[in-house]
């Protein structure tokens, strides 16, 4: 028996050991400072050239975006779940609901944004603030549940020795039950928006997609990482017609490796940093 | 497309002309909502489009240029095999799935002294909808007879098959089956294989020259504006210097704009497109075919036609 | 990922309350309800508030763009949209796409569900305790994994390696209708998009399965292996069956998630509208997200609306399925009497 656990075990090593050792594999050899500070403006063909700088900035917009909406919203809904709803109708349903919102697909996600911005702007708007106003919707959720385990991780004991010296009860949950769970909250956002940043459909339907480097995300087209992945991808093979012109037939797929690489790099690096965040800041509360 | 954005933005720096590469539908439903100042689009404007429009040219009329005039190649991935003669009947046989191996009587018939293996034939199509896939069943429909039985859309109509998105994705998926067939931009052949169609009675391999001569010798669109040249392909020119399985894909703006600065860049744009560095740039770039001298100069004239101010 | 959920939970008197002094009443009971306190407590309550208006938002807003399709007729929305045609209503379309979209799922579910109980029972009952932690991380990590990345990989990398396989499987299998060959070549047939679903959704079903073995009470396990039983026979006796409907639970928050995969689904599949178990022949299945991805690029507005109503279903499939889940959880928590 031991043997057909640690089989399924070593079953399931094999995809994330073949696929990161492919990532790193194709993806490492383009990725340079070039490709880092370099958008796809006047790039076509299979020219050796273009990078990914706009697609970085366009990820940093939006994700940052998300997370303007996504961490007050999910961080005052925890509070009035652990705080002030407990038990009561109103709460139990926001609980609920926020776990069946966990659930909600993606490109669902997508669509209302699209449709929530097509109302105001008519159809056809793109620019990051819808892709973050989708991504949003994503992020909440994540944001609220983790947020509210750590509230609830705070003993009663330094609340109710607030309240004994006259503390108002804001000022309670403020200064001292999220001042108590902020390391906890902080890596619960850090892996939401690991989470969110790797999102695709969502923004292929709100943002679009650009060349050029946006800097605005209430005007304009921004590319985003994930996007960027993609398009390089339906880009496919260069035939290269040409003898005359450097022409790299796998070029678009190469850049496609390096920006898959750069997001999985990214995310993990968000990862780690959650995880030292709560290992090093966490509050001794716990045995 | 990106070589005349790259070939005008380094010929205006400053100028940012951008293109979001979403799709004609997409692209043409955001021109006649004004959320865009032009348009490139695979088909051209419908009669109910082009009055939806005049709101968006402030009551001007719409400019539709021909630009990229591009022959769609029927291609394939077969060992030992680089050209094949088909006709319309076989063509549709095989991508309805009738004809299922590749040394069926039908394709043996047309090629003599090829030798044709027993492979099992996998016709790939595109998944996504493309005015590729509108022009391919134009030309079928027209060529096949009773062989076709579906209408000309811009979605594959025959269910099932291996499919693919986007011309790069239907050409990855061929070279990676053995005995795949597909029709994308000639431009994105590469290593493949690519057929013969027939016009008349002889068998022409897909080029920039026949393409555009298809293009040159079919008519315009009567009725429209004069700065409205939308070209009615003549699926069966019996010319044999023709090649008619061919995709033009038009830039779509106004002769009006609210805003002279936006008039002087689309105007300043479309002239660079429809100029000799343009069309040449695409030529190199994408393999397509030059728009012939008659066609440029009507469509100088077209571009003309924008107001500034 | 906490496993303290469970106890801390209930908002009974915290077991830790020394003199009695009972949380619920108090937040009415409190004199000092005004000023900031009471605009505190209102912005908190709306926060929580907005949570459930924007839920209703998002079921109103496609409802919304999605009216003019519900209420046109078959005919009607085939005139106008181009991959509507030859499709006689709105549900002849949304038929394959919802049985598409299941069978990728469950499939991807066959094949995930027993991997992660093996998974997990390795990580919480067999690898000795670093290893444990080291390699929950490293399951997490594979959850990270953003699904362009799947996609990109599985187009790419696992279709051209693994038709040979699919072409071995149908040759041997065949006579299964799931396995019905000849298998395409390349492979951008289902079998292999739910592969990769599977192992986009092994890290959920492992992390929630592995919270619950390792929830099994401690006196429980010490009984069994008291008794004479092996350790597998332990696990058999008493971890299975008290994690029984843990692992449904984390089976079905795998198959929500499963069921609204876009990108791998698009940059695999060859897609096709029919009713087909054929999980080897391309063109027999697309999935309601990959086709919204897929189409909406040339859809003219009705054709947006036709696109919105599909997004609907999957929007309502998945709060079934999320919905499920959690009550299997919370029966769950009633009766098991873990804390």
């Amino acid at each position: 028996m031991t043997v057909l656990v640690s089989t399924a075990f070593g079953i399931a090593l094999v995809p994330l050991v073949w696929l990161l050792w492919t990532v790193v594999g194709r993806g490492i050899g383009r990725l340079d400072p070039y490709f880092l500070l370099h958008s796809m403006r006047g790039v076509f063909g299979g020219m050796d050239a273009g990078g990914i700088y706009h697609a970085i900035i366009g990820t940093v917009w939006v994700t940052v975006g998300a997370a303007v909406i996504s961490v007050p919203v999910g961080i005052l809904a925890a509070i009035y779940l652990v705080e002030y709803g407990a038990g009561g109708r109103l709460a139990r349903a926001v609980t609920f609901f926020v776990d069946v919102m966990t659930g909600i697909p993606s490109i669902v996600a997508g669509l209302f944004a699209y449709a929530l911005f097509s109302l105001f702007l008519g159809p056809g708007a793109h620019f990051g603030a819808i892709g973050a106003v989708a991504l949003s919707v994503l992020m909440i959720p994540v944001v609220v549940r983790s947020t509210e385990e750590m509230l609830k991780l705070v003993p009663n004991e330094l609340r109710e020795a607030a309240y004994a010296l006259g503390v108002p009860k804001w000022l309670t949950v403020i200064k001292v039950v999220l001042r108590t769970a902020i390391a906890g909250i902080t890596t619960g956002v850090m892996l939401a928006v690991s989470r969110v940043v790797g999102e695709t459909a969502p923004l292929l339907l709100t943002v679009g997609v650009i060349d050029s480097i946006n800097f605005n995300p209430f005007e304009g087209r921004m590319m985003t990482l994930p996007v960027y992945v993609y398009r390089q991808f339906t880009a496919g093979l260069v035939p290269c017609n040409n003898p005359n012109v450097t022409c790299i037939p796998t070029i678009n797929y190469d850049r496609a490796w390096a920006a898959a690489l750069t997001l999985i790099l990214i995310v993990m690096i968000l990862n780690l940093v959650a995880r030292l965040v709560s290992r090093l800041f966490a509050p001794k509360i716990r045995s | 497309m990106d070589a005349w954005r790259s070939g005008f933005q380094s010929a205006n720096s400053g100028v940012t002309v951008n293109y979001d590469g979403i799709g004609s539908g997409d692209g043409r439903k955001q021109f006649l909502s004004g959320a865009v100042q032009y348009a490139g689009s695979d088909a051209y404007l419908t009669d109910d489009e082009i009055a939806q429009a005049k709101t968006t040219c402030q009551n001007g009329d719409v400019v539709e240029l021909p630009v990229y005039i591009s022959p769609i190649a029927i291609a394939f991935n077969l060992k030992g095999v680089d050209s094949l003669n088909l006709d319309g009947p076989t063509v549709a046989k095989i991508f309805d799935g009738k004809i299922t191996k590749w040394d069926d009587p039908a394709i043996a018939k047309l090629n003599d002294g090829v030798k044709l293996p027993s492979t099992a034939i996998t016709p790939v199509h595109r998944s996504d909808d493309s005015g590729t896939t509108q022009n391919f069943t134009q030309w079928v429909k027209a060529n096949a007879g009773d062989a076709w039985p579906y209408e000309p859309s811009q979605t594959f109509p025959v269910k099932g098959g291996q499919s693919a998105q986007g011309t790069p994705g239907v050409a990855q998926t061929l070279q990676g089956g053995e005995g795949t067939i597909g029709y994308i931009d000639s431009s994105q052949v590469g290593k493949l294989g690519s057929a013969k169609i027939k016009v008349g009675d002889a068998f022409v391999a897909h080029s920039p020259e026949a393409a555009a001569a298809a293009v040159a010798k079919s008519d315009v669109v009567s009725g429209r504006a004069t700065s409205d040249i939308a070209i009615d392909i003549n699926r069966t020119l019996t010319d044999s210097s023709t090649y008619p399985l061919v995709l033009v894909s038009y830039d779509i703006g106004c002769t009006t704009y609210a805003d002279a600065n936006t008039a002087a860049l689309v105007k300043g744009f479309f002239s660079y497109v429809v100029s000799d560095a343009g069309q040449q740039a695409a030529a190199s770039a994408a393999g397509s075919a030059p728009l012939s001298s008659d066609l440029a100069a009507k469509a100088q004239a077209a571009v003309d036609a924008i107001k500034l101010g | 990922m906490t496993t303290t959920a469970a106890d801390t939970r209930a908002p009974s008197p915290a077991p830790s309350n020394g003199p009695d002094r009972p949380r619920p009443p108090r937040r009415r009971t409190r004199a000092a309800d005004r000023g900031f306190n009471r605009a505190f407590r209102y912005l908190a309550t709306s926060a929580g508030t907005l949570i459930l208006i924007a839920l209703a938002a998002v079921a109103g807003f496609l409802l919304w763009q999605s009216w003019p399709a519900l209420t046109s007729s078959g005919s009607e929305i085939a005139s106008k949209v181009s991959f509507f045609q030859g499709q006689s209503s709105l549900a002849s379309y949304l038929g394959p796409l919802i049985f598409g979209t299941l069978l990728a799922a469950a499939v991807a579910l066959a094949v995930a569900t027993p991997l992660a109980i093996g998974i997990a029972l390795f990580t919480s009952h067999y690898a000795p305790r670093r290893l444990a932690s080291l390699l929950g991380w490293v399951i997490d990590l594979l959850a990270a994994i953003p699904s362009v990345v799947y996609g990109l990989w599985g187009a790419l990398v696992l279709a051209p390696t693994i038709q040979p396989v699919w072409q071995w499987v149908s040759n041997v299998l065949g006579w299964i209708p799931l396995f019905k060959g000849p298998a395409a070549d390349p492979a951008r047939v289902l079998l292999t998009v739910s592969l990769v679903l599977a192992v986009m959704i092994l890290p959920i079903i492992t992390a929630v399965s592995r919270e619950v073995f390792l929830q099994t009470p401690k006196l429980h396990e010490e009984a069994a292996l008291a008794l004479g039983a092996t350790r597998w026979e332990m696990i058999r006796t008493a971890v299975l069956p008290f994690g029984r409907s843990g692992v449904v639970s984390a089976a079905m928050l795998g198959l929500g998630r499963a069921l609204g995969e876009t990108m791998a689904v698009v940059m695999i599949l060859s897609p096709g509208l029919t009713y087909s178990f054929a999980l080897l022949l391309a063109g027999k299945q697309q999935t309601i997200a990959a086709n919204i991805a897929l189409k909406y690029p040339e859809a003219n507005s009705l054709g947006m609306s036709t696109l919105m109503a599909t997004g609907l279903a999957l929007f309502v499939i998945t709060m079934v399925v999320n919905m499920a889940s959690r009550w299997v959880v919370g029966r769950r928590k009633e009766f098991s009497g873990a804390n």
